[in-house]
């Protein structure tokens, strides 16, 4: 198959070019955010608190590695389940993420976003976490340390691969996955 | 498996989870970054004494060592609502059955939670046809979709009472692939349920396929006269388990 190349920061014009079921590997800058990290930037944001990293222009991996051994970057880093993100992408979105990395199906509210503010998501391969450590170049902690696996880290990837799952024309991978059988 | 696939992207995902797999071993990382809740089954020979440390100590003991050691990731929280994680991977889930004989085995599984979380429980009258039962469980697999991580080893207790329905879904995921159920009749059973699985369409990673279950195992249990419950336990392609006998 084919696999498309694209870097980081995601521009509009890429996104645009983005359908789902693209295969893309992806080059540059993530963020990692999972539950609590989530949780905790709502909690700041209601607080009127000024978050210690920007969000705006970036793509988020939700993702919470295991420990890096000694002398490697990260230990496994694949994908978790997107769907518990799922209250929170209109905040994100709003912050001005322009895209997120997970795996499986997300909600019906959190599709419409993608479309409204020209955003993608991405399924990565969920339990693959050793074959995507290794497109993992570099790897640290920019936020809530105190969340351990769950803390926002700032990765440098280079080919990372990932699907096209939900793309800004709203076109979802998981509804055409079944129906083609039907 | 790979040869089942005609969709590219389903293939191409196969390769990628066998590839993962090879680095996982030569390269020491964890398959997955979720190395799971510590699910423990004991069987213990009733003329064993145990002396010394208190059994479940031994246990958590281990698991604590075992997840420090090697790299592991901790995922448990000391309680439900409030969520502080325990740092070590501990309390380990425990379950003991007093057997015959003077033997412990030890049946450990790494349970992740993308897929424990899809489990489902459905008190059914016990009217209901078979086939019933077998439309709930595709139901059930269709709605989880992508999320336990297919191709999926599917767990299904029938019988007894709710509780006991749920720990059999989990037990039943204690066979190997390419084990039945030795009972004829529920032999057949998992065959059928595993290929209206596998046609549900959902495929590797939820992107399409014909590999969506790659096991089913069904361990049943007596029940009274006006209950049928069916609970199931799904588990990701990561199938990660082992057995000691003592």
């Amino acid at each position: 198959m084919e696999w498309k190349k694209i870097t980081t920061p995601l521009s509009s014009d890429v996104i645009k070019t983005l359908k789902c079921g693209d295969l893309c590997l992806i080059t540059g800058k993530l963020l990692t955010a999972r539950d609590k990290a989530h949780e905790r930037i709502a909690q700041m944001s209601a607080a009127g608190e000024i978050l210690p990293f920007e969000l705006k222009g970036e793509l988020i991996y939700y993702v919470g590695p295991t420990p890096a051994k000694p002398g490697e970057i990260i230990g496994a880093a694949g994908p978790t389940t997107s769907s518990r993100m799922d209250p929170f992408s209109s905040m994100m979105l709003e912050l001005g993420i322009k895209g997120m990395i997970g795996k499986g199906k997300r909600d019906r509210h959190t599709k419409e976003l993608i479309q409204k503010y020209c955003a993608v998501y991405f399924s990565s391969f969920g339990g693959a976490g050793a074959y995507l450590s290794k497109r993992i170049k570099s790897s640290k902690i920019i936020a809530f340390d105190d969340l351990a696996s769950e803390a926002v880290h700032e990765l440098f990837v280079e080919d990372f691969p990932v699907v096209v799952a939900i793309d800004m024309y709203g076109e979802d991978i998981y509804e055409h996955a079944v129906q083609q059988y039907r | 498996m790979r040869s089942r696939e005609t969709l590219p992207l389903a293939a191409e995902t196969l390769n990628i989870l066998i590839e993962n797999i090879k680095i996982a071993e030569e390269e020491k990382i964890p398959l997955c970054q979720d190395c799971g809740s510590v699910i423990i089954f004991l069987e213990l020979g009733q003329e064993i004494e145990i002396t010394g440390e208190y059994l479940y100590d031994a246990v958590n003991s281990a698991v604590a060592e075992a997840y420090s050691k090697f790299y592991l990731r901790k995922s448990i929280v000391a309680d439900p609502l409030r969520r502080k994680n325990t740092g070590t991977n501990t309390p380990a889930f425990i379950h003991t059955d007093i057997v015959p004989g003077k033997t412990l085995t030890i049946d450990v599984m790494l349970k992740g939670g993308g897929s424990e979380n899809m489990s489902a429980l459905r008190m059914f009258r016990p009217t209901d046809s078979v086939e019933k039962i077998i439309d709930f469980i595709e139901e059930t697999v269709t709605a989880a979709g992508p999320n336990p991580c297919p191709p999926i080893f599917l767990g299904i207790g029938i019988g007894g009472t709710a509780d006991a329905a749920m720990l059999n879904a989990k037990k039943a995921l204690l066979k190997n692939p390419g084990d039945h159920n030795p009972d004829p009749f529920y032999r057949d059973l998992e065959i059928r349920i595993l290929e209206r699985v596998n046609n549900t369409g959902i495929g590797p990673m939820g992107f399409g396929g014909n590999n969506s279950a790659a096991g089913v195992y069904i361990k049943e249990a007596p029940a009274h006269i006006a209950s049928l419950p069916v609970a199931l336990n799904l588990n990701c392609h990561s199938f990660r388990k082992g057995r000691r006998i003592l």
